[in-house]
């Protein structure tokens, strides 16, 4: 178990590509840190520069009490599960556990006693570990790449995409055998995704990336709840925010959507924004049908999801073209064409300066 | 109604297969059954006569004690060459995997030598270790070795193995390039996280991998020692001194064009097309079962 500390970490390609430009965190002992964004926002390349598979460029990387920058990623006493498992094809799943340790040159007896605890752990069987990685399922590869990782007993973990080749199904029991295990062996972990479900539900805290800049740090309650930018807002939560061009009124106390629907600030408004353009975010599921309303805004249906648990019904602010889901609690029969009346509560709506797309509060 | 009355459904496949059937007839089915009917020959010195022996050339060639000492130089030779080729195109390949700069310049260089005619590569070395006017024989002797490969039998065969060898590096250079670059990076990287150093990696992941095309390059760099290699020994040492280089193949063109042996040379051709179908059947055989991991 160590600390990970990241003081001004950034990656420049010698081609002069800026991957990572400065990222710094603290990660806690025994803490489980996911890195998130979309494809290319180099979080790999973050991961990588932690495991010693990349250079860094400017920066520095501590592991525990010593600055690893320089060191092979042998001696960064980290483990690493990748995301096509990276298992020897020509070893047994017992050697594939077993290499890193023999190598490190352990007796015998005691490269046998990890590896065991370690199939004990992941439930592979005696028989499992004489395979071939090729005779095993995608969900067994996993658990042995996970082996190979366990038995090393690192200070720290890190995963890169590990879930991202198996079926749904499976994903979502691994996603629980993962958080279940990193619980247990309390090991600082760091796991890339670009899932944000996986994200939300397995890190303690989350580090949402974008283009090589970390957008926003915290948990994934934080996240989800006070979003720092347009970025987040819309990359958390599923389905995604809703947005509108809006504009704060003379007051502040208002929002106007469109030139159409007023809708209260609540809690003071915010009138240092009087008169301001802004960008109103709105998760679907923080909106709801009321029947009777002055602060309702008209939503016209234009086509209708039944999921069962609920309905996602899209459409559109009154006459106005700004697209608009809205999450409904199980089965509704609303009809494409139809006029609901919509209502938000002022907690929940998100207000974004529209040139740094950063979120506005309200004192 | 699609029906075409001038030119029936049947004649085109018939057409296109036409030029591979003709290509193999005429240079494969009729010389090798030429070479089987003259294997059961023996003509008389004028020609003029021919007479049929059954297997009595087969029954000379294994009494002749020249012919046996050709098979060894041949498995000597190919096992030499294979060994030399290989493990040179081996190294070369995994340092090309790591070169970052100047990639295309180095593989276009290595591949030059494979675009050398046999023959002229053959000459190249040659030049290169005459007795008397090679640059190479002259550095040796500067060193105090006296290079003769026209005298000294062992020392001809170095020079046909080096000759043949440096040829094949190239070919097998690409395929062990391709087969270094279809490794995933991430196994590698997996090996790095476990504490393996690149001789360990390269020992313990690169090689085994690499394990089906070392295979195949194995017997297809025997055919090549055991049948293409006629230019360059025709054009180093002729199968000399004293048939210290007489391989099997050179072997045929010597006892049927030099010789006229017609009918021995033709049996010997025989025995050589049952070893290419031989390594051949173990190829298609055992490439897919034995090597895979």
């Amino acid at each position: 178990m160590a600390r990970v500390i990241l003081e001004g970490l950034r990656k420049t390609y010698p081609n002069g590509f800026k991957a990572i430009h400065g990222v710094d965190v603290t990660i806690e002992e025994g803490e489980f840190l996911v890195l998130v964004g979309p494809s290319g926002c180099g979080k790999s390349t973050l991961l990588r520069m932690i495991a010693g598979l990349e250079s860094i460029t400017e920066g520095q990387l501590r592991i525990g009490d010593r600055v690893v920058n320089n060191l092979e990623p042998s001696e960064r006493d980290i483990a690493m599960v990748f995301q096509n498992y990276a298992l020897y094809p020509h070893m047994s799943v017992y050697k594939n556990m077993a290499y890193g340790l023999k190598i490190m040159g352990l007796p015998k007896s005691e490269i046998e006693e990890r590896v065991k605890k370690a199939a004990a752990i992941l439930e592979l069987t005696d028989e499992q570990l004489t395979r071939k990685p090729r005779q095993l399922s995608g969900g067994q590869r996993q658990r042995v790449a996970m082996g190979r990782a366990i038995v090393r007993e690192p200070s720290v973990f890190l995963f890169d995409e590990p879930l991202s080749n198996l079926d749904a199904k499976l994903r979502v029991q691994m996603r629980l055998e993962i958080k279940s295990l990193q619980a247990n062996l309390g090991i600082t972990s760091i796991y890339v995704t670009h899932d944000q479900v996986e994200a939300m539900t397995l890190g303690q805290r989350l580090m949402v990336l974008n283009a090589g800049n970390v957008e926003q740090l915290g948990t994934p309650i934080e996240l989800y709840q006070k979003p720092a930018s347009l970025f987040v807002a819309g990359f958390i939560g599923s389905p995604a925010m809703n947005f509108a061009e809006a504009k704060i009124d003379e007051t502040g106390e208002n929002i106007t959507i469109s030139g159409q629907a007023a809708l209260p600030l609540g809690n003071g408004g915010m009138p240092e924004y009087s008169n301001k353009n802004v960008i109103l975010g709105v998760r679907p599921e923080h909106l709801e049908l009321v029947a009777d309303d002055p602060d309702a805004v008209p939503m016209t249906v234009a086509m209708v999801e039944q999921l069962g648990a609920d309905t996602l019904v899209h459409g559109h602010f009154g006459e106005s073209r700004s697209n608009l889901t809205v999450r409904l609690d199980g089965i509704r029969n609303v009809k494409s064409g139809e006029v609901l009346a919509i209502r938000v509560t002022p907690d929940h709506l998100h207000i974004f300066d529209p040139d740094s797309e950063r979120r506005l509060e309200g004192n | 109604m699609l029906k075409n009355v001038h030119f029936g459904p049947s004649v085109l496949p018939f057409l296109l297969v036409l030029p591979q059937i003709v290509v193999t007839l005429v240079f494969f089915i009729w010389p090798a059954s030429q070479a089987l009917y003259q294997s059961v020959l023996i003509e008389d010195p004028f020609g003029l006569k021919t007479e049929f022996v059954w297997f009595k050339n087969f029954e000379e060639l294994f009494q002749d004690p020249l012919y046996w000492s050709s098979f060894e130089i041949t498995v000597v030779f190919s096992f030499l060459v294979a060994f030399l080729s290989m493990s040179f195109a081996l190294l070369l390949a995994l340092f090309a995997d790591r070169v970052i700069k100047g990639t295309g310049v180095y593989r276009t260089l290595l591949i030059w030598p494979y675009a050398v005619a046999p023959v002229t590569a053959g000459a190249l070395w040659v030049f290169m270790f005459n007795p008397t006017l090679g640059v190479v024989s002259y550095a040796l002797s500067a060193l105090g070795y006296d290079w003769n490969h026209q005298l000294s039998g062992s020392e001809a065969m170095a020079l046909v193995v080096m000759a043949s060898a440096w040829k094949q590096v190239a070919y097998n250079f690409l395929f062990f390039l391709a087969g270094l670059q279809s490794i995933p990076r991430s196994l590698i990287e997996a090996a790095a996280i476990d504490g393996a150093g690149p001789g360990r990696r390269t020992i313990d992941i690169i090689l085994p991998l690499l394990s089906p095309t070392t295979f195949f390059l194995l017997v297809i760099n025997i055919v090549y020692a055991f049948f293409e290699t006629f230019g360059v020994i025709h054009a180093v040492t002729a199968g000399g001194p004293a048939g210290a280089t007489n391989t099997l193949v050179y072997k045929v063109f010597n006892d049927g064009f030099v010789g006229l042996d017609l009918g021995g040379s033709a049996a010997q051709s025989v025995i050589l097309m049952i070893i290419v179908i031989g390594l051949t059947v173990a190829q298609f055989k055992y490439i897919e079962k034995k090597v895979a991991y």
